[in-house]
């Protein structure tokens, strides 16, 4: 120890031995006023700019989906078969010289600029026609067809949000909150229902319906509930212990009270979500169905077999195609940034599914 | 974990019976009978049924049924081939459909893997971003408009790879197939790994390995994948389900030869025995991967394993 005291040993500091915290590691409390869960969601779903422009996109397409079909002169199923093949053609745009009519063809020669609209060596008497995206090979409107496509995913759409809100809701709710033995039954059904895949059950009621949109329908209502009964039973399970359930039954509270009145309000966000991700599986689902001819019949059309259609005289007339399939792509992408922003919105911890 | 196994099995064979039923039921339900030539007298048709077993209760004939079809008896086409059986049909189309499908899924998870790595190692950049616009549209465009754009494009008009399937040159026409159908593998693999690295990276432990000096390298590919992986695992099973309703629509437009486009053909002409039988061997072929997967999972993550026995034993 004395041979300590005597040496003395001096420290000298640097400036750089000490380092400042960083700015944003010092904890500064920040007050924020209170804010009502409701009021949160609808915060951060509009600060989300994928979510918002979803929603958007998916507001216009329901909009074009009503009016869209009387917009111009044309119905879906009118055939006029001198106008067959037709280029799209916009009035304004034409100057501009995209979407005035012609099309590119390659012929054995090469490649030929056609345009049927206007001929300089004669009348064609389709000076003054215009078709916004063309006409399919028996001479119908695009525009008008494209969009009474549309309504028809659309209505897949609501049949999917429906089923999962009815039946796969209720499911699984009730299967979680008795347990036990219905649970089990309940659940060991839904599994073998789950393990035959969907493509099968769709073929064979079709073997035993006829094709159409009640067949597709019935198809989607028998297995798209699953996942959404998977989720709600998931949520009932972690909340049925908790205090607030025990509270209210003791004060007499009915199972069913108990189940739509107190645990549902809790896990409405969680299955919101839920059903928005289902909701472009079904469009998805329907466009499948369709392109390989098990969709409504003619002259109805989808989505999906407009591009069937197109898709035989698409190395030819390629612009028959891109109408159905664009919007096809907007329905599904903004559905899918709409499912993601409500599910950052309404759970900031839920991960991706 | 024999438990889990065993009850993962049970599920699996009871669902097989279950889909067994319903095809044998379909059959039997159907009007009319295989022997409707007018010239047979009633003691013909009886003879004829006790010869190939049809005079039986319901029951044996089902048996009867269950031990033809996983034996792979399958009977013979109605319209699209007369009279061929339908397992040699089903000879070369299968081995075809599988290869496309088995390149697909490996094509799929390398390069969504490796998207996601890139990602989440430059995590808010420009690349960031482009990964992420990548999975989104691959997520929501099916997988024929990838087919039709790449046919249109590389097939049509710079004439790369051939429009469509031929056997002499299968490689390369099975190029454009394989890449329409892994989109969505691609998609759905980048986007979970993406979003599991990102929490991986966070973790203490990747500070830990970090602080003690492990190379780059090591650091994200041992410490870091090996972790993110076992998530993306259970993305697997519903992946197969998006791979075999691609199939038919790919098969379809690049004219492959394969059980999908078998089965577009079948549907479209009638012909109900092979829709029946690939009904069975889709069923079959999904149950099996489904299965795999779950005994797969079970096997790496023991965490997994104890919270689904916990769950069986809770049911």
């Amino acid at each position: 120890m004395s041979s300590h005291n005597k040496e003395t040993v001096s420290f000298e500091f640097k400036p750089d031995d000490f380092l400042m915290a960083e700015n944003h590691s010092i904890g500064i409390d920040r007050v924020y006023p209170a804010q009502s869960y409701w009021k949160d969601v609808l915060s951060s779903f509009l600060k989300n700019k994928g979510a918002a422009a979803g929603f958007i996109a998916i507001v216009f397409v329901i909009f074009m989906a009503i009016a869209g079909p009387y917009m111009n002169g044309y119905t879906y199923n009118e055939q006029i078969i001198a106008n067959q093949n037709l280029a799209p053609r916009v009035p304004v745009l034409e100057k501009w010289g995209i979407m005035d009519g012609s099309e590119t063809m390659s012929t054995s020669t090469g490649k030929v600029t056609v345009n049927r609209y206007i001929d300089s060596k004669k009348t064609t008497g389709l000076e003054k026609t215009y078709y916004w995206f063309g006409t399919d090979v028996l001479g119908r409107d695009m525009f008008t067809r494209t969009f009474m496509g549309t309504r028809i995913s659309l209505y897949i759409a609501l049949v999917a949000v429906l089923v999962d809100m009815c039946f796969g809701m209720s499911y699984g709710l009730i299967s979680g909150y008795f347990g036990g033995a219905v649970d089990n039954a309940m659940q060991r059904f839904a599994e073998i229902l789950n393990g035959i895949p969907t493509l099968v059950i769709v073929t064979l009621l079709m073997l035993v319906l006829k094709p159409g949109l009640a067949t597709i329908t019935l198809a989607l209502a028998i297995t798209g509930w699953i996942g959404m009964n998977r989720v709600a039973r998931a949520q009932v399970l972690k909340l049925k212990e908790q205090e607030f359930i025990l509270a209210s039954r003791t004060l007499g509270a009915g199972d069913f009270y108990l189940i739509f009145k107190e645990i549902l309000p809790n896990i409405f966000g969680q299955l919101i979500i839920m059903s928005m991700f289902s909701i472009p599986n079904a469009i998805f689902t329907e466009a499948f169905l369709a392109f390989i001819g098990l969709g409504v019949p003619a002259p109805l059309a989808s989505l999906g077999s407009l591009i069937s259609d197109a898709f035989k005289s698409f190395t030819t007339h390629p612009f028959m195609i891109i109408s159905p399939v664009v919007v096809l792509a907007v329905i599904m992408l903004s559905f899918n940034m709409l499912a993601d922003g409500l599910r950052d919105a309404f759970d900031p911890k839920m991960k991706e599914m | 974990m024999k438990r889990y196994i065993v009850k993962r099995i049970c599920i699996s064979a009871a669902t097989l019976l279950v889909i067994l039923l319903i095809l044998f039921l379909m059959l039997e339900l159907m009007p009319g009978s295989p022997f409707n030539d007018e010239k047979l007298t009633q003691s013909q048709v009886a003879l004829l049924n006790a010869k190939y077993g049809l005079d039986k209760p319901v029951f044996i004939r089902f048996l009867n049924y269950v031990k033809n079809m996983l034996s792979g008896d399958f009977g013979v086409s109605y319209t699209i081939s007369k009279n061929t059986s339908i397992t040699t049909l089903l000879s070369t189309r299968l081995p075809i459909s599988i290869r496309i499908g088995g390149q697909a899924v490996l094509m799929g998870t390398v390069v969504g893997l490796i998207l996601g790595l890139i990602a989440a190692l430059n995590h808010n950049t420009i690349l960031d971003t482009l990964t992420t616009v990548i999975s989104v549209l691959g997520v929501s465009l099916p997988s024929y408009v990838f087919a039709l754009g790449l046919s249109y494009t590389l097939g049509y008009q710079f004439k790369w790879f051939p429009l469509l399937y031929q056997q002499q040159e299968a490689v390369k026409s099975s190029v454009l197939p394989t890449i329409s159908l892994a989109m969505f593998t691609v998609a759905t693999v980048a986007r979970f790994t993406r979003t599991e690295m990102l929490e991986v990276l966070g973790s203490d432990y990747m500070l830990l390995a970090e602080s003690k000096g492990l190379p780059g390298w090591r650091l994200i590919l041992i410490h870091g994948l090996r972790n993110a992986l076992i998530p993306i695992v259970t993305v697997l099973a519903p992946l197969v389900v998006s791979l075999m309703t691609g199939s038919l629509v790919v098969e379809k437009i690049f004219s492959i030869p394969g059980i999908g486009s078998l089965l577009v053909t079948a549907i479209q002409s009638n012909d109900y025995n092979v829709i029946v039988t690939l009904a069975f061997i889709y069923s079959a072929m999904y149950i099996g991967i489904m299965l795999a997967v779950d005994i797969l999972y079970g096997l790496i993550d023991p965490r997994i394993r104890l919270a689904k026995e916990d769950d069986y034993e809770q049911s």
